[in-house]
């Protein structure tokens, strides 16, 4: 099967402290997993859990200490922009703090089709913006010579979207897209998303928390943990049948807009996240309701099983 | 009402602003109606820039220019007697803060001092309201209404940086109802912390409204957190309340146009159907649309509607809407 | 110009322009001087202020107020040479410090600290005394310039540090701009009210240790500056032989530049504060 993108055994390990007592934290511990085309991706977990360092690595503003990643069979080389030739874009969190607020939010357009060459002429660059814009919802004359204050949070998205759809790319990582943008106009960026992977064969890299979001929009889901990868497979097996006990806590604990689904029974909270960092052996077994003492030593394997992958001690 | 606990009426409170010469008002809350009983859980939703933070702070007596309260009452209901929020002194309304109403706000490192422990934030709480307490009393009932909730007391003693988000937020929790407050607002108390975490301080201020059988003001946008906790539902858009029912009913039969949008577009676990959001943008305060301020996206817009803003109607004896598809609305009167 | 008019209305920036304004006509009179500032003895001396001579005359000879006119042109030209010379290396060491960081940055930092600790008058005073004879306005402007950039190049270096770590940088990063580029047009709106304050203030500092080194008799003092008048005052006891109007010219007119200087610098940099801007971008 043709990846698109693939992430082989990275790791990333952070270290902090003073001079006098260091700690390591590994925030990426060896996960792997692909993205084929025409599909879209989801990485979800908690916060803390590795899935932006992941992303940063992946579009190259951070290095990783170990591992791979291979891009349409190009692999990675330290410090070459092979990414942003047009294969990969990037969506980021808050639709504010994508656009400088001191200039407008052409310019980006205008610097894109420049420096990657896109077309000859300012009448060719402006029908190709006007093209891209149009895709997302919107045009080029409500959107020459504004600042970004001008729009409201949903708009600059879709123009972040655009601005990232410029270049055709293959790829888009879209870190938490829409987290910092309106209820009411969450699902429209979300279709959005489904739209230009149905009609553009564009595959999505949809890093979130959000699990019910990640359940419509994606095709499969990898869940993260702690820098582990818990669970990976189809987002109908993995969200609707979650096989890891973390994951089940995380379905469980997702507050359904239903008040006939309220939650059931009492869950108990860590005290510091810290400590979960450092764990031998498995780093939930500190709340894992089926915790063995295997847990607490063995860091545990990957199983696959009916084309779900789980790292844990319980299967097969 | 007998077991009304709070309450506004005609409520219009503004930001006005002078920025470089040019004026600005911002109609934060609008007009707004608000009838909230003891011993209920009363959620207000909507989304960033409808005006609820503002609210809150008209309801919890913290108005400072440039926001100011420009027609319309807030009265708080003490020992039976009704009491209008302006007729309070400064140092009156300091009273009540934490021994009446308390306020959980929407960051916990924005309460908690970094550079003291737990103990002593807590302490200078205890000992700025309830004067007079040696300093292991007030540790000791410190730590004992900590277990009461649940918490471990070794929190006392350490610092707000060494303890997870969720533990920092139901610290937070657990200082605001200290002294039993009998109304506690909550700002977004769960937004910015992880799904795991929110069930957690969910449940937890669902333990102390049981408890202590008080009113929780809980305003947020996840509609998810609403459905879980609160007994009643007010959707504010624009400055206004649109809709207000029970949960049940608001989830179940959404009445108002937006008050439909919203729910039908929420992702539901099991159904991968396409989800339709509003079309159209929130209106800015600064700048409403006349007459009703959902007009312009409203896909059953009426004439009527751009040019004078619905009253109330009453549907049932928990349930009104404001709007001219429903009917005339009392007084013609919004809320 | 809209922007001018929109500064002029802060009450301080208006009366700091008018009064440079005034301070810059007042050295271009200069051009129009019936004597040559260099020579001695070309008016009587010790004269009180009269219709002649306007403000008297000092014990070299020279008419005061003539003299006067000369100072203010060569110390607002010295200021200004200082000034500009460094901003240009603070403004290109702290961009490059703060976008690159790793190793040029420590490099050039380390070079900025040492710059800093070095104690600043010692050796500006050890240089002078080295090449007094060929301390003309221009060499002093440099060697002022060369001292002045340490501290404003950190200033600018945290700026960028901050930005860099936005979300737009990103963006331009994936929209292909080279390094010089974005840190040109994506900070720059950014660092400007900080390079303009930062000027001013560097413009008084230099022209108050111009008047320190002048009366320590440093500089070449032949040329007429504001430091070298007060020299020559001091020197020929002008305040206990009560020739006030010989020691108070240089005194006022530089406490009137140093003013005008202080209310430009609070004027534009308030109203360069980005939040400021942004504000005023919105609300239009």
């Amino acid at each position: 099967m043709e990846k698109l993108l693939e992430v082989v055994n990275l790791t990333k390990t952070f270290s902090i402290g003073s001079i006098f007592s260091r700690a390591r934290i590994t925030a990426v511990d060896n996960i792997s997993f692909y993205i084929a085309p025409a599909e879209i991706f989801a990485l979800a977990g908690e916060s803390g859990c590795g899935k932006t360092t992941t992303a940063r690595i992946i579009m190259g503003f951070e290095e990783a200490t170990s591992g791979t990643i291979v891009h349409s069979g190009k692999k990675e080389v330290k410090n070459e922009k092979v990414w942003f030739s047009d294969g990969i874009q990037a969506i980021f969190q808050d639709p504010f703090g994508t656009f400088n607020p001191l200039r407008t939010v052409d310019r980006y357009f205008f610097e894109t089709v420049q420096n990657y060459k896109l077309a000859k002429n300012r009448a060719d660059t402006i029908a190709l913006i006007d093209r891209k814009l149009k895709a997302v919802g919107l045009s080029y004359e409500e959107f020459a010579g504004k600042y970004p204050s001008e729009f409201s949070g949903g708009q600059l998205q879709r123009m972040s979207i655009a601005r990232a759809l410029l270049t055709d790319p293959k790829l888009l990582i879209a870190d938490e897209p829409v987290s910092m943008v309106d209820a009411s106009l969450r699902m429209s960026i979300v279709n959005l998303f489904k739209k230009l992977k149905e009609e553009l064969g564009v595959s999505v890299l949809y890093i979130t928390h959000d699990l019910a979001t990640a359940y419509y929009m994606s095709d499969r889901i990898a869940i993260m943990f702690r820098g582990d990868i818990v669970e990976t497979g189809t987002v109908e097996q993995v969200l609707m049948a979650p096989k890891h006990p973390y994951t089940k806590l995380l379905r469980a604990s997702i507050p359904e807009a239903d008040p006939k689904r309220r939650w059931v029974g009492e869950i108990t909270l860590t005290d510091t996240e810290q400590d979960e960092y450092l764990k031998q052996g498995c780093r939930f077994a500190g709340r894992c309701p089926l915790v063995m003492d295997i847990c607490r030593e063995q860091a545990p394997p990957d199983v696959t099983i009916d084309d779900v992958v789980v790292k844990c001690h319980k299967y097969p | 009402m007998e077991n009304t606990i709070l309450r506004t009426e005609a409520l219009q409170a503004y930001y006005v602003l002078d920025v470089y010469g040019k004026s600005k008002v911002v109609k934060a809350v609008n007009d707004v109606d608000l009838d909230i009983k003891e011993n209920e859980i009363y959620g207000i939703a909507g989304e960033s820039g409808c005006g609820k933070t503002t609210l809150l702070k008209t309801l919890a007596a913290a108005i400072e220019p440039p926001l100011r309260i420009v027609s319309g009452k807030v009265c708080y209901r003490i020992a039976g007697a009704e009491i209008d929020v302006a007729t309070l002194s400064a140092e009156e309304i300091r009273q009540l803060r934490l021994e009446y109403i308390s306020y959980v706000p929407q960051g916990s490192m924005s309460v908690l001092n970094p550079v003291t422990r737990i103990r002593d934030t807590y302490r200078d709480f205890i000992e700025s309201h309830v004067g007079g307490e040696s300093k292991t009393d007030a540790y000791a009932l410190a730590k004992s209404h900590l277990v009461e909730l649940g918490l471990p007391p070794k929190v006392l003693d350490a610092y707000p940086h060494q303890l997870s988000g969720g533990m920092r937020q139901r610290v937070t929790i657990a200082l605001a109802t200290l002294l039993s407050p009998r109304i506690i607002i909550g700002d977004e108390p769960t937004t910015a912390l992880d799904v795991v975490v929110q069930r957690g301080v969910v449940q937890l201020l669902k333990d102390v409204q049981r408890a202590l059988q008080n009113t929780i003001i809980l305003v947020t946008h996840d509609m998810g957190v609403h459905a879980n906790i609160a007994d009643r539902i007010g959707i504010m858009y624009a400055g206004k309340i649109v809709e207000e029912a029970s949960t049940e009913k608001i989830f179940g039969e959404p009445v108002h146009p937006y008050t439909q949008y919203l729910i039908n577009s929420l992702p539901k676990f099991g159904d991968k159907t396409t989800r339709v959001s509003v079309p159209g943008s929130p209106p800015s305060l600064a700048n409403l649309p006349s007459g009703c301020p959902f007009h312009p996206r409203c896909p059953q817009v009426k004439e009527i509607c751009k040019q004078q803003m619905p009253g109330f109607t009453k549907l049932d004896t928990n349930h009104k809407v404001a709007c001219w598809l429903v009917g005339e609305g009392d007084n013609g009167k919004a809320a | 110009m809209k922007l001018f008019k929109d500064l002029l209305r802060d009450y301080k920036f208006a009366w700091g322009f008018w009064i440079m304004c005034m301070m810059v006509a007042f050295a271009c009179l200069s051009f129009f001087a019936p004597y040559d500032p260099t020579l001695w003895g070309v008016v009587p001396r010790d004269m009180r202020p009269s219709a002649e001579y306007w403000l008297g005359t000092d014990s070299n000879g020279q008419d005061i107020f003539w003299m006067a006119t000369f100072a203010v042109r060569n110390s607002l030209v010295i200021a200004l040479i200082a000034g500009l010379v460094s901003r240009v290396i603070a403004v290109t060491v702290g961009m490059v410090a703060g976008y690159l960081g790793g190793k040029s940055d420590r490099v050039l930092m380390f070079v900025s600290d040492s710059m800093l600790v070095i104690p600043l008058f010692l050796m500006i005073v050890m240089l002078a005394m080295l090449v007094r004879d060929s301390m003309n306005i221009v060499t002093l402007g440099l060697l002022l310039a060369i001292f002045g950039w340490a501290w404003d190049a950190r200033l600018i270096r945290s700026q960028i540090l901050s930005l860099r770590e936005r979300e737009f940088t990103k963006t331009a990063v994936l929209s292909g701009v080279g390094t010089m580029r974005l840190v040109l047009n994506e900070y720059m709106p950014y660092s400007t009210p900080l390079i303009f304050s930062t000027l001013i203030n560097n413009m008084a500092w230099a022209i108050g240790l111009e008047i320190t080194l002048a009366v320590l008799g440093l500089i070449d003092l032949s040329v007429p500056t504001l430091g070298t008048m007060l020299y020559w005052a001091i020197n020929y006891q002008a305040v206990l032989l009560q020739r006030w109007w010989w020691v108070l010219t240089p005194i006022i007119l530089s406490i009137l530049i140093f003013v005008a200087l202080y209310w430009l610098s609070v004027g534009i940099s308030e109203y360069l504060d980005p939040r400021r801007r942004i504000q005023r971008v919105g609300a239009g």
